[in-house]
């Protein structure tokens, strides 16, 4: 990179997007605030040691997540794993994957964001004991590679794989039980009556 | 729902976690992608998968920055790095 100038330009383009992502992580503004305001505190400290052609956006979440697991994980008390197991593949779609089609003429996109509200979908990862929201939360908010967030929390790629799995199956039911006690499934399930729901 | 006792429908289902983190290998890709060419019911799965995806990306980010955030952030740019920093 060619000068501080540039550097700062270049790393503010990503606040929004650090900002949204400290906040699933602390799951409060103002320690949202405090990281985001860290992480660029800290990057602009260690800028000499960034390498020309690295990825910024991903050094930048790398910063942000060490921040986060540094200072923030360990006033937390131990997250609460129990159960995770239990859930089956393709949950979610196995109740309501024929919603579409039950709800007709809508298309399925429009079907599917209106399905869950933003603070149930914020809720459902928040709730995520943190080695499964961060793994999550890097992949499918922020779009990183299993490589990547194996670097960035310094796991092997085989771990990162096995968290978002459990990760996402988990987060998957939150956001059924979430739609079930709006009693949004209850009135879908008589008209595709195809889906299987005997397990509760 | 579809009916996946298919031996490539189960594959395919599997798979599509890696499918669509697109961390499979070239030629996985391919099976994959043709197999949702021809089969409606994995295709829907997909379909859902990806756009669940695509919702809960777009929900999760979408948080407004506090006012005066970035202007802290200018702050940290002005610190002092000292000589050589």
């Amino acid at each position: 990179m060619a000068d501080n100038a540039d550097f700062a330009e270049q790393a503010m383009q990503f606040a929004p997007q650090l900002y949204s992502a400290a906040m699933r992580l602390t799951r409060n503004s103002a320690d949202a605030e405090d990281l985001v305001q860290d992480t660029y505190l800290r990057a602009w400290r260690s800028f000499g040691t960034f390498q020309e052609g690295t990825n910024l956006r991903a050094w930048l979440y790398r910063i942000l997540t060490n921040g986060f697991i540094n200072k923030y994980r360990a006033k937390q008390r131990r997250p609460d794993e129990t159960g995770m197991d239990n859930i089956e593949d393709l949950y979610l779609y196995k109740r309501l994957g024929t919603l579409d089609n039950a709800l007709g003429s809508r298309s399925a996109e429009d079907t599917m964001f209106e399905m869950f509200t933003d603070d149930e979908v914020k809720a459902a990862l928040e709730e995520l004991p943190e080695n499964f929201r961060l793994a999550v939360l890097l992949a499918d908010v922020e779009g990183f590679a299993y490589k990547e967030i194996a670097e960035m929390l310094e796991i092997p790629v085989g771990t990162v794989m096995s968290r978002l799995h459990r990760g996402r199956k988990q987060m998957h039911k939150l956001l059924y039980d979430f739609a079930s006690e709006r009693g949004l499934i209850a009135s879908s399930r008589i008209a595709s009556d195809s889906i299987t729901t005997s397990d509760s | 729902m579809p009916d996946c006792n298919d031996y490539d429908c189960n594959d395919t289902l599997r798979e599509l976690e890696l499918f669509l983190d697109k961390e499979l290998s070239d030629g996985a890709r391919e099976t994959i992608h043709n197999h949702l060419g021809g089969c409606p019911d994995c295709l829907q799965a997909f379909d859902f998968h990806a756009e669940l995806r695509t919702v809960i990306a777009v929900k999760c980010r979408n948080d407004e920055m506090p006012p005066g955030l970035l202007s802290k952030i200018e702050q940290c740019f002005g610190e002092d790095l000292g000589p050589g920093g």
